[in-house]
């Protein structure tokens, strides 16, 4: 740019330089890796606040009934004696927080940081692409995402409080929790979701679109880094599975505010009185249209983190990915079995043997893809001489995680041991390894990863090294502790922690040791709060003061992100990037050097 | 001007005008299918919704809507998607007068279409269901017409009325004439023990009715909004890229077509069936 051989377009790049204000360049931009930076600190803002909420119930689940320290006063004050009395965790709040702790991982933080930021932010660079196809959406995108959070974090100050009815909002609870406000959190819980749904649906438009439109030339579809097949799998999920759940929140909020009983059946007692509706409605059918969504959405959470280990994997070991077409493939059979699953998250609703063995079926056919992406990973380590920086590290870490939660899956999945099963802690720890030591873990990667391209410096190794090691020990100490409880049988949703269960001492007698790890399991989750206090300080410290990279590849990768200035400028790259080869030429015999760029001609 | 050195700061963004080669489209078109695909799942999970409400419940309602005035916004919706596609036609002609003339037209049907969609929304608002306290159970009208009266409204209001004069619905064919028929009713208010028009509210019928006519004219109002600009303001995008304006009429026509295909099957679920 600053060679420029005439001072006319040099003169260009100046005015265009100039005409963009802050608040263009900034806040209202349109320019992907802004908004991807945007999405980025958002999503790892919200959770935040996801684990500030869990941590204050794990309080009460190893204390019940004891004032919170700290905390507790707080409470009081900003949320009112109705919830915090005394400090104490009110069962009302208990049942708000375990809500808006899943609605704010999964909708606000988890997604939007591997859909939204890392999307935004690397596919377009990955193909070789100026911008996403659609910028200005793209820009829309993050805001309505952004109100919609807004109302979200709204709901805790209404009065009555946020949404308690758990993140599925199963009616008919969802209805009648809050019958006597018309305005209550579950309202403004489905107002936010519709703001989101919206913000997913830009999103992904935004991104299939540009992978099909905007690839590189020569940018042929098997010469994509897997990343960016993950994020289009990805897309096409939230394209498609989102919309049926905002169908039933429209239904739903006609529920709350227009009296129809779309979720009511006939003869509904609430508090021992009759509801005044016209009743005829299917509770089951909101359980059918919200798992439509929620399933597919477990592979929202899932694919673009083992897009980001892939590519990690593959940089690291310094050798082209295991199975390449294969990883392509089953990803594609996993995103299009997942809409066929959803039902194995009902087993026990009554729905009828016939359709459980149907969801049983399936849910046993999509672990065949899930479990050839994972070997093909696991089997990319084969011979490689592997460099254990800090992203390489998460990302190894991620393997043994996330199989741990998807080899606990399969007891959910069979019908008949899930009747013991379902419900209790085991589930509780059987998806939190899929998506906290697993998809949490492979983004810390990808931050880790990723930083010195966005940054131009490099975090610090030693203390990335220590989040690593002391959050893999807490991760664990905290959900490995709830198989136990849960195959002993203890509920999940028990707002004293199970200390109910003394009351029936013979009955359950391996209960009174599995409630006693609760303890050990709120210490953990309290220490890996603490674990994560050098990520942050490395984050914002790195900013300004990590150490330089020396080049714009420090790294030595081969996809086309890392072949821009550093950091990339508006555009992208300096001049139109042409593709000669696949994603992954690591360590081939009789190159110069042990990487050859996707842009680099023969 | 050597121009293999220009680096392409101006940043445009490629294919927003002329397709790309390999896909044979441009942006927009996979842009706006893809979101096509996305409102499918969405008005399908809610006829979905549908066929699992009315096979689960004991008796379905039907004749509450008028299948004439339906047919009639039918072909008002068929004609407004036939006068989008001329305006596009006029684009490709090169002729702006001709497409504003057309794209007139599809503003104004959309308008009669909800014009004749409120009309009979209007209409359920002033249906009323009546329960008495000894059990008789009536629907009709009442005199003067009022907009979704209830009961407790009526007891809240300033010059509340002891009583209401009623008119009862003629019966269905094959069904016994109850006296009542035929003359005006009056109701004492405290003898009545429900008191509801035809919302949403009154049966699961009527709810997924609202809902998905609801969001159909959502969609219809929002397709106006959206034509309405390029009637008024499209010169200017006319004037700088024929091509790029052409191509926006046509994904808005794509988007029209959608919105009518979902009329197409809301009248026969709704009115017919």
């Amino acid at each position: 740019m600053q060679t420029a051989a005439t001072a006319g377009i040099h003169e260009t790049a100046h005015h265009d330089h100039h005409e963009l204000s802050f608040v263009r360049k900034y806040i209202f931009s349109t320019d992907h890796k802004v908004v991807g930076i945007q999405y980025g600190i958002t999503a790892l803002l919200f959770m935040f606040l996801g684990y500030g909420l869990m941590a204050l119930m794990r309080w009460q689940l190893a204390y019940p009934g004891k004032p919170i320290p700290v905390f507790g006063d707080l409470l009081l004050k900003v949320l009112g004696p109705d919830m915090a009395t005394g400090g104490i965790m009110s069962p009302d709040l208990y049942n708000s927080f375990g809500a808006m702790h899943g609605t704010i991982m999964i909708f606000l933080a988890v997604v939007p940081l591997a859909a939204g930021a890392f999307a935004n932010y690397l596919v377009p660079l990955q193909i070789g692409a100026p911008d996403m196809a659609f910028p200005k959406l793209n820009m829309m995108s993050y805001w309505v995402y952004f109100v919609g959070g807004a109302i979200m974090l709204a709901s805790f100050f209404i009065p009555g409080g946020a949404a308690k009815s758990g993140w599925t909002s199963y009616s008919p609870l969802a209805t009648v929790a809050d019958l006597a406000r018309q305005i209550d959190g579950q309202t403004m819980w489905l107002l936010g979701m519709v703001f989101l749904i919206t913000s997913s649906l830009l999103g992904s438009v935004n991104i299939i679109t540009t992978i099909i439109q905007l690839r590189a030339p020569g940018m042929n579809w098997m010469r994509l880094p897997f990343f960016v097949w993950a994020q289009l799998v990805t897309a096409f999920l939230l394209l498609l599975a989102f919309p049926p759940l905002e169908a039933a929140g429209i239904m739903q909020l006609m529920d709350n505010l227009f009296g129809t009983s779309f979720f009511l059946p006939t003869g509904l007692v609430v508090g021992g009185q009759m509801l005044e509706v016209s009743g005829g409605g299917s509770p089951l059918l909101w359980q059918h249209l919200f798992w439509f969504l929620a399933h597919p959405e477990v592979y929202v959470l899932i694919l673009p983190a083992m897009g980001i280990v892939a590519e990690i994997i593959a940089n690291n070991t310094r050798k082209q990915i295991f199975g390449y077409k294969s990883l392509v493939y089953a990803s594609m059979a996993l995103g299009f079995i997942s809409f066929l699953v959803w039902a194995h998250h009902m087993y026990l609703t009554g729905m009828g043997t016939k359709i459980s063995t149907f969801f049983q079926t399936t849910t046993m056919i999509i672990s065949i893809p899930s479990v050839i992406i994972l070997t093909s990973l696991f089997l990319s380590l084969w011979g490689g001489s592997i460099r254990f920086n800090t992203p390489m590290l998460f990302a190894l870490a991620f393997l043994p995680m996330f199989g741990i939660g998807g080899l606990t899956g399969l007891p959910l999945g069979f019908s008949a041991t899930d009747i013991h099963l379902h419900d209790t802690y085991y589930v509780i720890g059987h998806f939190h390894y899929v998506v906290a030591p697993g998809t949490i873990f492979a983004l810390f990667a990808g931050v880790y990863y990723w930083f010195p391209k966005i940054t131009g410096r490099t975090m610090n190794e030693f203390w990335g090294k220590v989040h690593f090691v002391l959050s893999l020990i807490f991760m664990n100490l905290i959900f490995m502790p709830m198989f136990i409880q849960g195959l002993e049988g203890m509920h999940r949703r028990m707002y004293d922690g199970g200390a109910a269960y003394s009351a029936a001492p013979d009955l359950a007698h391996g209960l009174a040791t599995a409630i006693k790890l609760n303890v050990g399991i709120s210490h953990a989750a309290w220490l890996l709060g603490l674990a994560q206090v050098p990520f942050i300080i490395n984050f914002f410290w790195s900013i300004r003061n990590g150490r330089k990279v020396e080049s714009d590849n420090p790294w030595q990768a081969t996809t086309l992100e890392w072949q821009t200035p550093t950091p990339p400028p508006h555009g992208n790259f300096t001049r139109p990037p042409v593709v000669h080869r696949g994603p992954y030429e690591y360590s081939l015999p009789g190159r110069p050097q042990d990487f050859t760029p996707q842009n680099q001609p023969d | 001007m050597p121009a293999a050195a220009i680096p392409p700061l101006d940043m445009e963004i490629p294919y927003t005008a002329e397709a790309r080669p390999d896909t044979g489209v441009y942006n927009a078109k996979i842009g706006l299918w893809l979101f096509l695909a996305s409102e499918v799942m969405l008005f399908g999970a809610l006829f979905s919704s549908y066929i699992l409400l009315r096979v689960g419940s004991p008796e379905w309602p039907q004749g509450l809507l008028s299948v004439p005035i339906g047919a009639l916004n039918t072909f008002v919706l068929i004609g407004s998607s036939i006068t989008v596609v001329m305006s596009w036609l006029a684009l490709k002609g090169n002729d702006f007068g001709k497409f504003k003339l057309y794209m007139g037209s599809t503003i104004l049907l959309a308008l009669l279409f909800i014009s004749i969609k409120s009309f009979e929304y209007h209409d359920k608002f002033t249906h009323y269901f009546v329960k008495l306290k000894d059990g008789t159970e009536l629907t009709g009208h009442i005199e003067g017409r009022p907009f979704n009266w209830s009961l407790a409204k009526l007891k809240a209001s300033a010059n509340a009325p002891r009583e209401i004069a009623f008119h009862p619905d003629a019966p269905k064919q094959g069904e016994p004439v109850p006296d009542s028929t035929h003359q005006t009713l009056r109701l004492p208010v405290e003898q009545i023990a429900k008191l509801e028009s035809f919302g949403p509210w009154r049966n699961t019928y009527l709810a997924i009715y609202f809902t998905l006519s609801g969001l159909h004219a959502l969609h219809v109002v929002g397709g106006i909004v959206v034509m309405l600009y390029h009637w008024g303001a499209g010169h200017r995008l006319w004037r700088k890229s024929r091509e790029q304006f052409t191509n926006r009429v046509e994904v808005t026509g794509l988007y029209w077509h959608f919105v009518e295909l979902v009329w197409i099957f809301l009248f026969p679920v709704m009115y017919i069936l």
